[in-house]
């Protein structure tokens, strides 16, 4: 139903691989404007090292990453201009534990995108309303849950106003009272119709935000479902099905 | 009870020069201290990184000041010296190359330390914020390093100044040497000197070491 938006990230033939092992051999895939991909996969199939491949944070082998028909190439100097414009949530621990959250947001569009302090501050502040943390401003990470932390570090992310967001297991190190905050955020998100490509294990949350599921496998796109229901009810390939087994008991 | 000996300290210039003689300790800890800071923070970045022949060298050079008394490295550096290669270095001039040598291979392993505790997350979020590798190391990564440095930094400076007390061996008259000094010379008529003025050393070592030692707990406290 996306189809018609423009392509706004493209992979071409990605080849990556550490010392001997190969995470990706030749792997395609296009992320339309607006649209929400979610990843998943058994541990291991490459979901991360894609994303990091994504923002440039791993060197690549072969292929090519194109966000907006740019490059991404982490040995250029452009690629400080093409991280702008990706914003990235890891799992944990990416706050900058010296500032407060308000600094923490505040900082790369001030020092990179030399934005206005007072400017960026105020957005800040709205962003931080929305994700219900606005009087947590100048507390310093140290002093918030590992969910707030987390909302903290998507709204640093939408500070830099990026074209897509990378949300690498946001919940993973998450107690599990706290992953439905953070989770909630995120789904807000996808309604005002910002481009997201989500790794996440929350198959109940997969489900309800994605627009397609791209089910990896030994770095081969070995589903990729434009139905999440369809997907979750009836996997087609039989990886899939033993995948999606491991999360039901009984 | 006794005579306590502090009275000699009032006789004539006898507290003047001991303050002299904390001057010259002191002197030798600073430069000494300033020295290791500079040459420890590139010592310490040298070591976190790859090449093995670099790491291998620092190593070794890191494991010798540790085993090696320093008392040895003086005897060496100002004795051993003159004897074998003919160098006449002052006695301060030794002292002070000794505690750098030594201040810097303790100040490098600490930066090292400090630098290898912080996280990878901590330079890939800043990057993927779009940050060059300057400003991740000048606002990011170095602010977090400074800030796990200065307590322990400033634990070795005290043990720095604390171990100036040695460098009377080869000869400079610093405070504990002028301490002898003042107590041999009135043996006579204050036979408990010894108590009076070498526990007027300790305070002064004290009031020199405490501040400095109830700034590493603030900073420590405050950056936690």
């Amino acid at each position: 139903m996306m189809e018609q938006n423009e392509v706004l990230l493209e992979i071409r033939h990605l080849k990556k691989e550490y010392n001997s092992h190969t995470v990706f051999r030749d792997f395609s895939f296009q992320v339309h404007k607006g649209e929400v991909v979610v990843i998943i996969g058994p541990s291991g199939c490459g979901k991360s090292t894609l994303l990091r491949c994504i923002n440039g944070l791993e060197p690549i082998q072969g292929g090519e990453i194109l966000l907006d028909g740019k490059r991404v190439d982490p040995r250029d100097k452009s690629i400080t201009q093409v991280r702008q414009k990706i914003g990235m949530v890891f799992q944990s621990y990416d706050l900058f534990p010296h500032k407060t959250v308000l600094e923490n947001i505040a900082l790369a569009p001030v020092i990179v995108q030399k934005r206005q302090k007072g400017e960026v501050q105020e957005e800040a502040v709205r962003l931080l309303e929305r994700v219900g943390l606005a009087d947590r401003k100048n507390d310093f990470p140290r002093q918030l849950s590992g969910g707030q932390k987390q909302r903290v570090a998507i709204v640093r992310a939408l500070c830099m106003h990026p074209e897509i967001l990378l949300l690498d297991e946001i919940t993973a190190a998450l107690d599990p009272e706290m992953v439905r905050e953070v989770l909630d955020v995120v789904l807000k998100l996808a309604k005002t119709g910002c481009t997201m490509l989500i790794v996440t294990h929350e198959m109940a949350f997969a489900r309800a935000i994605a627009d397609r599921i791209l089910f990896l496998d030994n770095g081969e796109p070995v589903e990729i479902s434009s139905d999440p229901r369809q997907f979750f009810e009836q996997p087609q390939s039989r990886r899939a099905q033993l995948f999606l087994q491991t999360f039901t008991y009984g | 009870m006794q005579s306590l000996g502090i009275d000699v300290l009032w006789k004539g210039t006898n507290f003047l020069r001991l303050l002299g003689g904390l001057w010259v300790a002191l002197r030798i800890s600073l430069i000494s201290v300033a020295i290791s800071i500079l040459l420890g923070l590139l010592a310490g970045v040298l070591m976190t990184l790859k090449n093995p022949v670099l790491k291998a060298v620092l190593r070794c050079y890191l494991e010798t000041v540790r085993i090696m008394p320093q008392m040895v490295l003086l005897f060496i550096a100002y004795f051993g010296t003159t004897r074998v290669f003919g160098w006449n270095i002052p006695a301060e001039s030794a002292a002070i190359f000794v505690f750098s040598f030594w201040g810097t291979a303790e100040m490098g392993d600490l930066v090292r330390g400090a630098l290898i505790s912080i996280l990878a997350i901590q330079y890939e979020s800043a990057y993927s914020l779009g940050m060059t590798k300057a400003q991740v190391y000048c606002h990011v990564i170095l602010p977090q390093t400074v800030r796990r440095l200065i307590p322990l930094s400033i634990n070795l400076i005290t043990r720095m100044v604390k171990t100036t007390s040695l460098v009377m061996m080869i000869g400079i008259v610093e405070v504990l040497k002028v301490a002898q000094q003042i107590i041999e010379a009135n043996r006579k008529a204050s036979p408990n000197a010894a108590f009076g003025v070498f526990a007027t050393v300790f305070l002064l070592y004290f009031l020199i070491c405490w501040p400095v030692g109830r700034l590493a707990a603030y900073l420590e406290k405050r950056w936690a």
